[in-house]
């Protein structure tokens, strides 16, 4: 999922922008789903379920109640399956309650191709029935491939075919950033 | 009568000498022998064997004529060198009665490749119940003085008993197929390690030992020889050791495929590797070379067992035990045997030839390489480097456990009581 | 991950990890309303059985169809195969009907073995029983059920059976699932404890990684988990042991020994169990005997193994172990 790390990536999103970015998401979360009663979030593996925790914290300081969050493993949905070795899956963790009649959100790091979020439908609907599923993505970096777009986006970054998008956040990386690097003369990426 | 020079040859390994083959015959033995009216064979640096005695050959003839046949299997064994070969009796119909075992000489005679001494059957349809008639066996036109039920063995002490006994009467002898049958039900391949692992029936060593020191016992008490076909484990050399220490009169044969494979090779589940008695363990294969050198064991002896491809392109426990051998043979007793230093080529001359011959009594085969023998003769070519290639058998079949292996040493010519069977490695 | 799964010594440690680990996903997904994930869509897969098993064919079916896979289902019972039809000459059928992986299950030892080497069909085969050889994927599951039960479901994500101890009795000698058990229990570390009569241990065990004992009741104390092998009652008329009740005193296991086991040691059977003979109805049915849990995790871990090595466009890709390097 991840480009090669570049030398000369250049980071255009910090620590406290992403945090900043995050908070302006979650209120936008409340604002539109009128107190955000329903919201579950599902983060997709790796950082999205990184984001949907953090997001569930801010919306939890905003509303006073604890927001159900899991993880949604989209792996086995892809639609990219046969154009590599078989992959690990990552857990997939759906909260208590379920999902239907709810509204989830689900949270990813980077939005690109779409490619991802047609599987995480696909796969929701092997779930259970949301009354309605949103998409919050941290940086959405153009170039979609699909109808998909984004209901919470932290940052537009036009990108070229050329750059890549690399996002670190502290849980896994040790640290936050988005950084925008040129990509090696390589085959194949996704973001 | 046509004349044949061959020029500059190491008869048996050792001296550089021409030899003039007149007729049917070996007219002289020397050096710088005129080539007047001979054709000639440059032979220098290729070795002059006596024609090689296989005592343990299937021609499949009558009966499995998919697989081989007695015309196919006697070119095959031109190719390899051989100049006789004892057909053995599990045929269809068995070789049990005069009629089948004439059957068989005569069309070795008629195809005129390699004489063809059929082995009877010791007991009716090889059931290991009742004697086979064994004196109109030897009496016939095929004068049959070997009898065997080879794939099975005669298990039962008291048939074998008779059957040493009474081939007393006409010098023949009984060649067992040591395999106790209990001890074998369902078995697949030696039995130890490697059977452990792949789930495969065990063939114990003792199978084959225990029937073996039961029969030299049995020849020991009736006074009677007995000849122990494909000997495959270091227990069974020991008893024959033992036995010969005795003064027992047996005399024991080892195939190539047991001086150089070993059960490993059946991790693969290629049934080209099923033979029966099966491959045993490294352990093994060192005392049968030892064996075969000191002379405990008297002579190689193939076990040329051709398979239809079907009948090997399966599954293991579905195939057929057996291998082809003839084409092969020299290849791996020089290679295990000779560039091991383990036998010189004189003593390959006895394994392969004079010792078989003497075993089944073929007259004319087994001589020396003098004036006036039988102009029996093969020349082999030690310094040889190829790949074996099943495409190249004139054998049917090519259930060879060898394709794509190198091995050292390749016939050139075979000579049948003067005339080329094989000339420059091509059948006539 | 090797292309073929014929024998447990084919995985490397970090390969039956991962096949644990993919198991446990797929179990989870067991309590969702839509027990199908479309990730085999398209590809089909034929269960080739040569010898009955309904257990493992519907394990295997159940597996394959919640991946969404086209199955055939071909026995050997009935078809062209019992009018003397070669195993080549089916495999070869099945490829030109372009099937993409091969589940087998054969009477004869390293039938698998050879599908999968002797170019007759160029399709993954996955051993589903070979005749006194292996049953792979009984092993994993065994092994799934082991670690869900010794370590925990969640806990155990990653983790292989390092010092656990576990007692495997019965017929050794006839047993694939002994096979295919000692060899991956050794690979994930645990230590294998082999107790049988001395007629139904092979020769040439003691070349296995594991200890081989005569005496169950010394055995049981000190174990994690016993795995009872099933014993044929037929095996008698073969003088591998006198009677089914000797052989029960010895080798059986009655609720007096179960009482010897440590408290969290688990019971467990590959089924079909002999009651009566190796196991008690007392044990057999005891919260402790995980033989229906068995067959659960079976769909399970199918599930993994045929993701892992036809989820993608070649198998699951791991780092070679240094534990299966030391075999």
């Amino acid at each position: 999922m991840d480009a090669p790390q570049q030398s000369d990536a250049r980071p255009v999103l910090e620590g406290p922008d992403i945090a900043r970015v995050l908070t302006r998401i979650a209120h936008e979360i409340v604002e539109r789903a009128k107190g955000a009663d329903d919201v579950v979030l599902l983060g997709i593996p790796t950082r999205g379920v990184f984001l949907a925790r953090r997001l569930a914290e801010k919306l939890e300081q905003i509303t006073g109640r604890a927001t159900p969050v899991g993880s949604l493993d989209i792996t086995m949905y892809r639609d990219d399956l046969r154009l590599r070795p078989a992959r690990a899956l990552a857990r997939t963790d759906i909260p208590g309650d379920g999902i239907d009649r709810c509204l989830v959100v689900l949270v990813d790091d980077v939005l690109f191709s779409g490619r991802t979020i047609r599987a995480a439908l696909d796969a929701l609907g092997d779930l259970g029935r949301p009354r309605a599923v949103q998409l919050a993505v941290l940086v959405d970096r153009g170039h979609r491939e699909l109808p998909i777009r984004a209901d919470y986006v932290g940052k537009n970054l036009p990108t070229s075919l050329r750059e890549t998008v690399k996002v670190q956040l502290s849980e896994e990386d040790g640290r936050d950033a988005v950084l925008l690097g040129v990509r090696e003369p390589a085959p194949t990426g996704e973001k | 009568m046509s004349k044949t020079l061959i020029r500059g040859a190491k008869v048996l390994g050792g001296e550089v000498r021409d030899v003039l083959v007149d007729g049917e015959t070996i007219a002289e033995v020397g050096t710088g022998l005129s080539a007047e009216g001979a054709t000639v064979v440059e032979a220098e640096g290729l070795i002059l064997l006596p024609g090689l005695v296989d005592l343990h050959t299937h021609l499949r003839e009558p009966g499995r004529e998919d697989s081989e046949t007695v015309l196919t299997g006697t070119r095959a064994a031109a190719s390899g060198g051989y100049t006789a070969v004892f057909a053995m009796a599990n045929t269809f119909p068995v070789a049990d009665t005069a009629g089948v075992v004439e059957q068989v000489w005569r069309l070795g005679r008629e195809h005129g490749y390699c004489d063809v001494q059929p082995i009877g059957a010791v007991t009716v349809g090889l059931e290991g119940r009742k004697l086979a008639e064994l004196g109109a066996m030897h009496e016939s036109a095929a004068g049959v003085t070997v009898f065997s039920d080879d794939g099975k063995c005669v298990d039962d002490a008291v048939i074998m008993r008779r059957a040493l006994e009474y081939v007393k009467a006409f010098g023949g002898v009984v060649a067992q197929h040591a395999q106790e049958p209990r001890l074998t039900e369902g078995a697949q391949m030696n039995e130890g390690v490697v059977s452990a692992e792949l789930g495969l029936g065990g063939w114990p060593a003792v199978a084959e030992e225990s029937i073996i020191a039961r029969d030299v016992l049995l020849a020991e008490h009736v006074g009677s020889r007995v000849h122990i076909c494909h000997l495959s484990t270091a227990g069974s050399v020991e008893i024959v050791r033992w036995a010969k220490s005795r003064g027992i009169d047996v005399t024991a044969e080892v195939t190539p495929h047991h001086l150089l494979l070993t059960d490993e090779m059946v991790r693969t589940y290629d049934p080209v590797y099923k033979v029966n008695p099966p491959l045993r363990t490294e352990r093994d294969v060192t005392a049968l070379r030892e064996a075969l050198a000191d002379g405990t064991i008297d002579i190689v002896a193939t076990d040329h067992a051709p398979h239809p491809h079907e009948d090997k392109d399966c599954e293991w426990a579905a195939a057929a035990m057996g291998m082809v051998g003839l084409e092969t043979a020299l290849s791996v007793v020089q290679h295990t045997m000779v560039d091991t230093g383990l036998l010189d080529w004189a003593a390959v001359a006895d394994r392969m030839s004079f010792a078989p011959a003497r075993i089944g009594g073929a007259t004319g085969h087994g001589r020396p390489v003098s004036a006036g023998e039988p102009a029996n003769l093969t020349l082999v070519d030690p310094a040889y480097r190829g790949t074996v290639d099943p495409a190249d058998f004139a054998s049917r079949s090519r259930n060879t456990p060898y394709e794509g292996r190198e091995l050292p040493g390749r016939v050139t010519h075979t000579f049948l009581r003067g005339r080329a069977t094989l000339m420059d490695g091509k059948l006539a | 991950m090797k292309r073929h799964l014929i024998s447990a010594a084919d995985l490397t440690r970090d390969d039956a990890v991962l096949v644990l680990d993919t198991a446990e996903e797929m179990a989870r997904m067991a309590d969702r309303p839509i027990k199908k994930l479309p990730t085999l869509r398209g590809r089909t897969i034929c269960n080739l059985f040569f010898e009955d098993s309904t257990r493992t064919r519907i394990s295997f079916e159940a597996a394959e169809k919640r991946l969404s896979a086209d199955v055939i289902n071909f026995s050997a019972k009935g078809s062209s195969v019992s009018k003397g039809e070669s195993l080549k000459d089916t495999a070869q059928t099945l490829a030109a009907m372009g099937v993409d992986a091969v589940v087998i299950r054969h009477s004869a030892s390293g039938a698998p073995y050879r599908l999968a080497n002797s170019g007759w069909i160029d399709a993954p085969v996955i051993n589903a029983g070979d005749g006194t050889h292996q049953h792979p994927t009984q092993a994993l599951l065994d092994a799934f059920t082991l670690r869900r039960r010794l370590v925990g479901h969640d806990a155990g994500i990653g983790q292989d059976l390092s010092g656990r101890r576990v007692t495997i009795v019965g017929d050794v000698l006839h047993s694939r699932v002994a096979r295919s058990n000692v060899d991956l229990l050794h690979t994930l570390g645990a230590e294998v404890t082999l107790v049988a009569p001395p007629t139904l241990v092979p020769v040439g065990v003691d070349s296995w990684p594991c200890e081989v004992s005569y005496d169950l009741d010394s055995a049981l104390p000190k174990c994690d988990a016993v795995m009872m092998l099933r014993v044929q009652r037929e095996r008698m008329n073969a003088a591998f042991f006198p009677t089914e009740r000797e052989y029960s005193r010895r080798y059986g296991l009655d609720a007096e020994r179960m009482a010897r086991i440590p408290e969290h040691a688990v019971v467990m059977h590959p089924g079909p169990m002999v009651r009566g003979m190796e196991i008690t109805a007392e044990v057999a049915d005891s919260p402790r005997c995980t033989v229906v849990e068995q067959v659960a995790n079976g769909v399970f871990t199918r599930m993994a193994v045929l993701y892992l090595l036809l989820g993608g466009n070649e198998p699951a890709v791991t780092q070679p172990s240094s534990r299966t390097e030391e075999k």
